[in-house]
């Protein structure tokens, strides 16, 4: 029982050690203040790719260039800019690459166009060979008497031995 | 078999859309800044701390923007090259001192004051210089990143080339190499000085 109890102290002081010091380490605690722009932060930012660590988000990652993204978007919420103006901020300096939902447009039409492509392909495959495979199975006829007869005769040679 | 054909044709193809795709450099994000204006800034210079430059000041003539910082390691690889072409070419090379202090990631910027900051990086700044050579007309100081971000900074080091009307003409992310340089950057100034 005390064993079970240190345990859970240690879990414990290891978790909030922990936090204490990711909030020390950045500076984005004090201005962390506003939890409705905390929020609107945390919806703009998981849809932004950090540059730096591609596949993460500016949301999630801890690189220096994703920091300073987040303190950016905070200084422009603090503004009144609206999201359409902080994801505009972003396309223009970094281009599209950084939007995990890129604009339908010409040059990214194979990549979202692609997966339904494959899609009809992949439904006109099983179409074609389902078909083929009727077909197979109606040219399928019952055995002649005369085959009948030999089968029959075949089985019965391999009873007897 | 007609239709091991089609296997080996499906398999073909993959194999090519492969060996293009994973042979592309993940890093190469093409920079929706050439072709649009350079960024305005207005930052110190490195030598001259009582005085600031910006991209105005450099209007018509072409020249290099050439993002840098001590902390970045494959600006060292870069570097002799920069000395290099600014002994061999008559092109204005300005650098750009991204974060100096900031970007370390060996200080704990909470405990830094501003003035402080300020004078670690222009100390360091000159010394790295001093050190391997300064191919730069001038270094402005980007203590803060600030102006990074508006030249879509993400990988130090990075070079803009910049014509004579101010106009991005071309990026290169990461270090320069001579093949770079000799492939894509010289052919650039030439044409943009005719």
């Amino acid at each position: 029982m005390i064993i079970r109890a240190l345990i859970v102290v240690i879990i414990f002081a290891c978790f909030f050690g922990s936090t204490a010091a990711v909030a020390s380490s950045t500076t984005e605690a004090a201005l962390a203040a506003d939890p409705v722009a905390e929020k609107r932060l945390q919806v703009l930012s998981e849809e932004l790719r950090c540059l730096v660590c591609q596949n993460q988000t500016i949301a999630d990652s801890n690189a220096e260039l994703a920091q300073d993204l987040r303190r950016e978007i905070r200084t422009m919420i603090r503004d009144g800019k609206s999201d359409k103006e902080i994801v505009d901020f972003m396309v223009v300096r970094y281009g599209d690459f950084v939007l995990y939902r890129p604009p339908v447009k010409g040059i990214t039409l194979l990549l979202w166009g692609g997966p339904l492509a494959l899609l009809l392909l992949g439904l006109l495959i099983l179409v074609r060979y389902l078909r083929r495979r009727v077909s197979r199975m109606a040219e399928d006829k019952p055995l002649s008497a005369d085959e009948a007869g030999r089968a029959d005769a075949l089985l019965k040679e391999f009873d007897t031995r | 078999m007609n239709r091991y054909y089609w296997i080996l044709g499906g398999f073909a193809a993959l194999v090519a859309l492969l060996a293009v795709g994973l042979n592309l450099n993940p890093r190469d994000v093409p920079s929706p800044l050439v072709g649009k204006p350079a960024p305005a800034f207005n930052l110190t210079v490195l030598a001259t701390p009582d005085k600031t430059l910006g991209p105005k000041d450099l209007q018509g003539k072409v020249w290099l923007l050439n993002v840098w910082a001590s902390w970045c390691v494959s600006c060292r690889a870069e570097h002799p090259i920069l000395v290099e072409f600014s002994k061999k070419v008559d092109v204005p090379l300005v650098g750009l001192n991204y974060k100096e202090v900031r970007g370390d990631g060996g200080f704990d910027m909470s405990k830094m004051s501003a003035d402080d900051e300020r004078k670690l990086a222009f100390q360091r700044a000159n010394k790295w210089l001093a050190d391997h050579g300064d191919p730069y007309k001038l270094t402005v100081m980007d203590l803060d990143g600030r102006v990074g971000i508006d030249y879509g900074v993400y990988g130090v080091p990075e070079t803009y080339v910049i014509d004579k009307a101010g106009v991005i003409r071309m990026k290169h992310t990461g270090p320069i190499t001579p093949d770079v340089l000799a492939r894509k950057i010289m052919p650039l100034l030439a044409d943009l000085n005719k």
